[in-house]
């Protein structure tokens, strides 16, 4: 870029809401590919399973007209396409089945326990972050330059051995810790908010740790940009440097590491919710898959894909507010 | 060679060694404790440690230690089953592309690039439902589920090795692409591939203890890692190490894997590796000098200045002695080709290298004051963020892309002049227009990707002008820039050093840049000064053969500008590698063995030039620059 007129002309308006469009359209057509992806892949959930589900689900001592007029309900007589067009048809109006087990619409069951997986989600997503952006930073600038090789490698190796503890084992050792042994929080349930200490914290541990390490590697690259040394040169004090000068232009590779550790903890919370008896989907989906009621884990699974995918979507676009030419540039 | 290597670190043998511990009991374990851990002891039902049962017993009083070793095996084999899936389909679905027509290749990269925005666990969930709850089922989701990041990762470096040479030639040559694919790529990619697969499987060691732990992996009466939380979770109130104990072998084999994947992949050089400088015992410095005294009147005074970056092997003396003053409102130049020691003696100057790169002199005295003495740090930093500007090579880089203009020169105003965030805003303003931008209101307002490469050097000078510069230190501040714009930055340099009386020490490897504005000219060579003398005089009394061939090599009005330019013949000095003697000497048409074996002395002549060479002066052969073709 050395010519002085590149740069001093505003891009031409017209291509650029030229270029947004076509980013708006490609990720959209992304967006709508995957969910047409898992939508199918939910529908065929029921046709994979090796032998009869419904069989499966009732029993071997269920009276074979039963098993027949679950069949029918389910519409499982029909042709393959008609069956997917059904569902289709019945997905755009929301309807999403009727539990096997028991009897309730599956949206309805859904809609009581999304909000307690959400709430969870996003809390030790937050929760992450908050820790995880000022320790990346001050690890960042005492070890910067071979400085602090001690705290360096106790730290990296502190990352590493979080990050290889698995959230359910964070969940099973923070409740021997903390609900067994001195009793200040409760071992399990949604009742209050001294009942979601634990459960965040189980899930939030492990991203952490990676988010951290991240940060600090994205602060070490920003703090040899040249704008940095403007900034010194401008005698500023090291902490107005590293706070107003280094991290904005280090939180763009933050946020898109974010966004991927928020659809990972989505599905992280399936085995905490586990450990907590913790009334959301992924208790639900667990026990739904084992008693093999069908409609509910091809409605929950839905739900989960869908959130993930909307997740990364907005993680997407945020980026290209905030990064234009990773919008621009992609091919 | 490489093994070695990789046992060498520490995180590699603390990896292979746990690795290898791990491997052993999942080996001998139902061995060796198999009918231990079968034993019920009635009398000894949900018992907490002791000398006999380490961590305890279950429910039906058999002893946990053993059973966690002896579930060992189960875990490492489910665990290397699912990675074994994962790999071979990976592989598959990532080479197909290449196989396959360009239509099919680009469904399935799409198809692999769709399941990869899924997190893991929600593939290993639908797959679970598929292939039903069980040991075989959970191996088999666990697989598949991990498929697609194989995939992904498998067609990126098939692609990459796709471009090389060979690969085409062999395609080009009519071998088939099975063959090719299977003679000349995998092997290519095999080793990123197992260092993959080798973190991967710890990665499925916790997957699938979490699926067993939710009563969808192994069933009783098997055990695995997960299956014994699942049963010791609930009795944790009385119990807890039931639960932890396997917890802990998870995790330990976990990191196992992780550990030696990681010391490969550094032996192997994928990924990141740190390389870190050692630190460098303090370098004795060569000083021939006396300690000069700092010279009175002068505004910046530099005595017996050295640079030091410490190396791998050898510390790089990067200046290495350099001695000179800039007096009030001079321009001073600094000239020599990159690698001389120009920029970092600049950055000395400012103060403005940071560890590890250490800083020595004997003084350096701004405005009057000793910068290497110390002092109170905070009435400093006002001091020399009022009194000196600094301006930097590249514009386009040098200022913070996240925040506007105007701010980011107002910042020195709120700093160190205590102005309000809008009367500093308003003094931005007003330097803006004092460096010739149009509204500058509006550029104040603007991100510096909205300036052009001129206008943002401007505004970096508009920055040194926030305070009252009485030095103004620039650092090749027209390299990056086109001629037509080096002009307007130049006049605009002096203009400000007429309007404000500052000096000026100007970096640059351009002669006739220095020329044009300096009143003096310094001549660095391998990190020291060589020659210094008046500007107006460089062109024609040069005396160093360095000098000499600088200025030969630059164009003037009687330059054959259709013969190709004059070049200084040779490379520069390896700062790392310095030879004995003049460090000119290799390229130099004059030399001889007393200047191979002797550095000569920087002397200064009556009239306060200097020059630092055996044979200053004399003619030099009259064919000495080389012309290149
Ligand atoms: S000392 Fe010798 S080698 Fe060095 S510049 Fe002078 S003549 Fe050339």
């Amino acid at each position: 870029m050395k010519s002085p007129t590149a740069a001093a002309v505003p891009p031409v308006a017209g291509l650029w809401s030229h270029r947004w469009l076509r980013f708006a359209l490609r990720r959209t057509g992304r967006l709508l590919a995957s969910l047409w992806v898992l939508v199918t892949a939910s529908f065929l959930m029921i046709h994979l399973v090796p032998g009869d589900p419904v069989r499966a689900a009732l029993g071997p001592t269920a009276p074979a007209e039963l098993v027949l007029a679950h069949k029918e309900e389910l519409g499982l007589l029909d042709p393959l396409w008609q069956q997917y067009g059904d569902y289709l048809t019945r997905l755009l109006h929301g309807d999403l089945g009727v539990s096997i087990t028991s009897r309730l619409p599956v949206g309805e069951t859904i809609a009581q326990r999304l909000p307690a997986t959400a709430e969870l989600a996003l809390a030790a997503f937050l929760l992450s972050m908050i820790v995880a952006v000022p320790v990346g930073v001050v690890m960042a600038v005492i070890t910067r330059h071979g400085k602090g090789r001690r705290t360096e490698l106790a730290f990296t190796g502190t990352n590493v051995v979080l990050g290889a503890i698995p959230d359910f084992l964070f969940g099973v050792g923070l409740v021997y810790l903390l609900a067994v042994q001195t009793n200040v929080f409760p071992v399990a349930g949604r009742d209050g908010l001294d009942s979601y200490v634990l459960p965040v914290l189980a899930l939030a541990i492990g991203p952490a740790a990676v988010l951290s390490r991240i940060v600090r590697v994205e602060m070490l690259a920003v703090m040899e940009a040249d704008y940095i040394r403007t900034a010194r040169a401008k005698r500023l004090t090291p902490l107005r440097v590293h706070l107003m000068h280094a991290l904005p232009n280090a939180v763009t590779a933050t946020l898109t590491l974010g966004g991927l550790l928020l659809s990972s903890l989505v599905a992280g919370t399936v085995l905490v919710e586990n450990v907590f008896a913790w009334p959301g989907l992924g208790s639900s989906i667990v026990s739904s898959i084992v008693s093999k009621d069908y409609p509910l884990v091809q409605g929950t699974v839905l739900v989960y894909g869908v959130g993930v995918l909307l997740i990364n979507t907005v993680v997407d676009v945020a980026l290209a507010l905030l990064d234009p030419r990773s919008a621009i540039g992609e091919s | 060679m490489r093994a070695s290597r990789v046992l060498l670190r520490p995180v590699g043998f603390a990896g292979f060694g746990l690795l290898a511990v791990v491997l052993f009991v999942a080996v001998f374990g139902p061995v060796l404790w198999g009918d231990r851990a079968a034993v019920v002891e009635t009398g000894n039902l949900l018992d907490g440690p002791s000398a006999e049962h380490w961590i305890g017993t279950d429910n039906l009083g058999r002893d946990l230690f053993s059973r966690v070793l002896v579930a060992a095996r189960l875990s490492i084999v489910l665990a290397l089953a699912a990675t074994a899936i994962s790999m071979v389909l990976g592989i598959v679905l990532g080479a197909a592309p290449m196989l396959v027509g360009r239509r099919l290749g680009r469904l399935i990269t799409a198809g692999v690039n769709v399941l990869v925005a899924f997190p893991g666990v929600l593939l290993v969930l639908f797959f679970a439902v598929i292939f039903g709850v069980g040991a075989r089922g959970a191996a088999l989701a666990v697989g598949l589920a991990g498929a697609p990041a194989f995939a992904r990762l498998c067609h990126t470096l098939v692609a990459a090795v796709s471009e090389r040479d060979y690969i085409a030639a062999a395609r080009i040559a009519g071998v088939s692409k099975i063959r090719v694919l299977v003679r000349h790529v995998l092997p290519n990619i095999a080793e990123p591939l197992i260092v993959n697969a080798t973190m991967a499987a710890g990665g499925v060691l916790l997957t699938f203890a979490g699926l067993s732990f939710l009563g969808l992996g192994v069933q009783a009466p098997d055990y695995d890692w997960g299956k014994l939380m699942q049963d010791g979770l609930n009795g944790i109130y009385v119990h807890p190490l039931a639960a932890l104990g396997p917890g802990i072998a998870v995790v330990l084999a976990g990191l196992a894997f992780n550990l030696t994947g990681e010391a490969f992949a550094a032996a192997f050089g994928i990924g990141e590796t740190s390389g870190r400088v050692r630190r460098e015992a303090p370098a004795t410095a060569d000083r021939e000098h006396a300690v000069a005294a700092p010279e009175p009147g002068a505004v910046l005074s530099v005595g017996d200045l050295r640079v030091t970056i410490p190396g791998a092997q050898n510390p790089i003396r990067a200046v290495r002695g350099v001695t000179f003053a800039v007096r009030d409102g001079e321009a001073v130049g600094v000239v020599g080709e990159s690698g001389s020691g120009k920029s970092l003696t600049a950055l000395a100057v400012a103060r403005l290298i940071e560890q590890p790169i250490r800083v020595e002199a004997d003084h350096l005295v701004f405005a009057g004051e000793d910068l290497m003495a110390g002092g109170d740090p905070e009435s400093l930093r006002k001091r020399l963020g009022t009194s000196l500007a600094v301006v930097f090579q590249d514009p386009m880089t040098s200022f913070n892309p996240a925040h506007r203009v105007g701010p980011q020169l107002a910042e020195v105003s709120r700093f160190h002049q205590g102005l309000s965030r809008r009367a500093a805003f308003a003094r931005a303003v007003d330097r803006l227009r004092a460096v010739k931008i149009r509204e500058p209101e509006r550029r104040a307002r603007q991100y510096p990707f909205e300036f052009s490469g001129g206008m943002r050097q401007r505004a970096m000078i508009g920055m040194g002008l926030m305070g009252t510069p009485r030095l103004i230190i620039a650092d090749e501040p027209t390299t990056a820039l086109d001629v037509t714009v080096q002009r307007q930055v130049l006049e605009l340099l002096a203009e400000v050093r007429r309007d404000t009386g500052a000096a000026l020490l100007l970096i640059s490897h351009d002669v006739s840049v220095v020329t044009d504005v300096c009143d003096r000219v310094l001549v660095m060579y391998a990190g020291r000064i060589v020659e210094e003398l008046p500007a107006a005089d460089l062109r024609t009394l040069a005396r160093h053969p360095y000098t000499r061939a600088l200025v030969a090599a630059v164009p003037d009005m009687e330059t054959d500008l259709t013969r190709p330019l004059a070049v200084i013949p040779g490379l520069p000095v390896d700062p790392a590698h310095i030879p004995d003697g003049c460090a000119f000497a290799a390229r130099c048409p004059l030399a001889d063995d007393r200047c191979r074996a002797v550095e000569p002395p920087l002397l200064s002549s009556p009239a306060g030039d200097r020059v630092a060479c055996h044979k200053a002066g004399q003619p030099l052969p009259a064919d000495t620059v080389e012309v290149t073709a």
